[in-house]
């Protein structure tokens, strides 16, 4: 049955990403860099996930939690294919980040913090990605985009609309 | 043979330098032309991207503003053929655009940052690179070492100030079987790109740096704390960290000697109050970031109870200098208190934006208008605001103050880790106040109620200014919550949160007056506060508002004069943006 089949292919992920954090544990013992790890291999932390590393380091869940909420990096929930974060530190605000901002969320449908229906975008704000020379700045993945201006975003996410047509299609 | 290397920091690979690089490469390979290809980091002009140098046996010429079609020519026509294309140079032996930029700049921290190919320790090493920490070894004891840096009077990149032979003489001092050593790289505040640009430029430096701390203090493990969104200056600090190893640079008896020293890095989470140092320690012992009461000093118990030096990225970048060159050279640099060279990231309204690095007491004219060229596009200059959210507003007026941490301190702003954002009359004090205030709002780690509850009191009065909606004690309440928020807080967040606040209170009190009993913004930007109109003169009915607008304020045909509707505006201001004929005005 394939119900089985992904059932037995599931749990030798999770065994596998087990061991994998096993080993990261040996190496560092470092709490925050397990959440790190799990959330490459997730693109958010389930809650399972807190319960097995809770298991691991022999820290509470409750306390994982605590740890979780308090850096802006980690996610409890889903994300889009593509995460654009928007930059709003100072040299983008005094260069036009809002309108930046205005665009995307037009363009999208979403604010910040949402991800798009189709699972395709999710927006992010951060304070600041380090490319002020090139302000206004947005970063999708791991890709900085600079000098923004409304016809360049169009252009931008049109990119990778396409891109992801052309994947799905394959 | 030509040896072709391509700008790729961050700023070059966002300005296209990736793609670039690769068309070059591929030209280079297809046609089995007999040149090398490298990667280097930022060079500084970040106006200029993406920048590609051409080193040949007579000169190096420095291309601007390349993009893939002109790669393919400069390949052609220069590589190709020895004939350099001279109008898009702007430096080489005979040509010399950007002097202007350059010629004021000393080159310490930047030293090889836009000259050497960060991935490759064999150029920092032809640069003098990793000779200090040999010197060091072979020749100086700790002891001599801390002197040596203390007479240089090398102080703190990261925003105190703090002298940094005296910080190592602290954590020297104690006798445990256990130190670290932790290189800050969290930069956390907006507006500051100093040190992403020295790890993608010149990784080995802070390496180099970190190692020769590590010794001074006796530590024998480091960390680098690293900001989770720049992931190019990890992926560098990678690369040179495996080098290190595989040459035995990092592990046991460096050198031949007896000292032991491994390092790895942190990745941050993302939270700015990770910055501070002891909340930086609790983040990479794994725990939430929150920072706690001092004394006890990390100096006397940091990192999982043991003795720890905490230093900025920046700072560790000059050390390898100051070890080479000798303490005298470094403080022949600078003012009487501040020796050396800072390192700004110049971006806001101005026209060349990118890294700088200048001697101590040069002033802020010197910085903006003969290195950075002044304003960008019509503007006036208004004033520079450093610090970031720990620092202030300093006034056009004040242009000839000296960078030095004593005169920065004085105007209630600080020197901070080096974020100089430039600010016109299109820059309205009190929303860049009410900007700050809400980044430390929200980066509040909430442990004390000033830093949690006050700095929330005081951004909503700043909200009901710039909504004209002021109350006639509100200044007097935000200086009032502000002195108490200094006092009340633990940590430099909370301590430093109202200086954006006050530093505009002091030098452009006459913004928040007007928005508060005028109900204007005299730089037309709190939404509230403005109205737009078209004035039917300049506007030849193109559309191009019309279009712009989302909400449908706009009406008007082809060819005749349109009319914004101002019960259905919403001040997004996107037809203003939209015109081309300043048809569109803000009142
Ligand atoms: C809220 C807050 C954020 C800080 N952020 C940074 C930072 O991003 N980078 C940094 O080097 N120092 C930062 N600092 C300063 C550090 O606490 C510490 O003083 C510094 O890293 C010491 O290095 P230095 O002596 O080389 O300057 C911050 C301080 C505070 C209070
Ligand atoms: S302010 Fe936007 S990248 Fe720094």
């Amino acid at each position: 049955m394939a119900g089985d089949a992904e059932l037995i292919e599931e749990q030798k992920e999770i065994h596998s990403f087990k061991l994998d954090l096993i080993n990261k544990r040996r190496q560092s013992g470092s709490l925050i860099t397990l959440l790190q790890s799990a959330q490459d291999s997730y693109g958010y932390i389930p809650e399972k996930v807190i319960y097995y590393i809770s298991e691991l380091v022999a820290i509470p869940a409750a306390e994982i939690y605590g740890v979780i909420t308090f850096y802006s990096q980690f996610r409890l929930k889903p994300m889009g294919e593509n995460i654009i974060k928007i930059c709003e530190g100072t040299a983008c605000y005094v260069n036009g980040a809002k309108t930046v901002l205005s665009v995307l969320q037009d363009e999208l449908g979403i604010s910040v913090g949402e991800t798009t229906d189709d699972g395709l975008f999710t927006l992010q704000s951060v304070a600041c990605l380090g490319c002020c020379s090139l302000a206004p700045v947005i970063m999708i993945n791991n890709d900085t985009h600079g000098n923004l201006v409304t016809e360049k975003i169009r252009a931008i996410l049109k990119e990778y609309k396409v891109l992801h047509k052309a994947g799905s299609s394959n | 043979m030509k040896k072709i290397s391509v700008g790729l920091g961050t700023c070059g690979f966002s300005a296209g330098g990736g793609q670039v690089f690769n068309a070059i490469k591929e030209l280079i390979d297809n046609n089995n032309i007999d040149a090398e290809v490298k990667e280097t980091g930022c060079n500084g002009m970040c106006y200029k991207e993406t920048l590609v140098e051409i080193k040949d046996e007579q000169d190096t010429y420095l291309y601007a503003k390349v993009s893939v079609d002109k790669a393919g020519k400069i390949v052609n026509e220069h590589v190709l053929n020895d004939r350099p294309i001279h109008d898009w140079i702007i430096k080489s032996k005979d040509i010399s655009t950007e002097d202007s930029f350059l010629k004021k700049q000393t080159r310490i921290v930047l030293r090889n940052c836009g000259i050497i190919d960060p991935n490759s320790i064999d150029e920092y090493m032809a640069r003098d690179g990793y000779s200090a920490i040999q010197t060091t070894l072979n020749h100086h004891s700790p002891v001599e070492v801390i002197d040596i840096i203390s007479r240089s009077g090398l102080r703190g990149r990261g925003g105190g100030g703090f002298l940094t032979g005296l910080k190592w003489k602290l954590a020297h001092e104690p006798k445990s079987d256990k130190k670290y050593i932790i290189c800050n790289a969290d930069e956390g505040d907006p507006g500051a790109f100093m040190d992403r640009s020295v790890l993608e430029g010149d990784p080995h430096s802070v390496i180099e740096g970190m190692m020769i701390a590590a010794y001074a203090i006796g530590a024998d493990e480091g960390f680098i704390y690293a900001r989770a969104e720049y992931p190019l200056a990890i992926k560098r600090l990678r690369v040179a960290l495996r080098q290190c190893v595989e040459r035995g640079f990092l592990g046991n008896n460096i050198f031949g000697s007896k000292f032991n020293f491994t390092l790895s890095i942190k990745e941050g989470a993302g939270a700015f109050v990770c910055g501070e140092e002891t909340a930086l320690m609790a983040s990479v012992e794994g725990k939430r970031g929150v920072p706690r009461l001092r004394p006890p000093f990390p100096a006397q118990s940091g990192l999982w109870g043991k003795p720890t030096s905490i230093n900025n990225v920046e700072t560790f970048a000059n050390v390898p200098w100051i070890m080479i060159n000798g303490a005298d050279a470094f403080a022949s640099y600078g003012t009487e208190n501040s020796k050396g060279t800072k390192v700004f990231a110049l971006a806001g309204k101005i026209k060349k934006s990118g890294l700088v690095e200048v001697p101590m007491g040069m002033t802020i004219n010197e910085i903006v208008f003969d290195i950075g060229g002044g304003i960008k596009g019509n503007g006036i200059f208004k004033g520079v605001q450093m610090g970031g959210p720990s620092g202030g507003c300093i006034p056009a007026s004040m242009g000839d103050l000296r960078i030095d941490y004593n005169e920065i301190n004085k105007t209630g702003a600080i020197m901070g880790s080096g974020g100089l954002i430039v600010l016109d009359d299109s820059t309205c004090m009190v929303d860049i106040a009410k900007f700050f205030l809400n980044f430390t709002q929200l980066e509040s780690c909430g442990k004390c109620t000033f830093c949690r509850i006050g700095t929330k009191r005081m951004l909503e009065i700043l909200e009901r200014l710039t909504e004209g909606k002021g109350k006639l004690t509100d200044l007097v309440l935000l200086e009032d919550l502000a002195g108490k928020i200094k006092q009340g807080s633990l940590c430099g967040l909370g301590q430093t949160a109202p200086n954006p606040v006050l530093t505009t209170l002091k030098y452009f009190r006459h913004e928040y007056e007007e928005h508060l009993h005028q109900k204007r913004c005299p730089a037309h930007q709190c939404p509230s506060l403005i109205t737009f109109s078209i004035i039917p003169e300049n506007c030849k009915g193109c559309c191009l508002c019309l279009k712009a607008c989302a909400v449908g304020a706009i009406t008007g045909s082809k060819k005749e004069v349109h009319i914004i509707d101002e019960k259905k505006c919403i001040k997004c201001g996107k037809c203003f943006d939209a015109c081309r004929l300043n048809a569109v005005q803000k009142n």
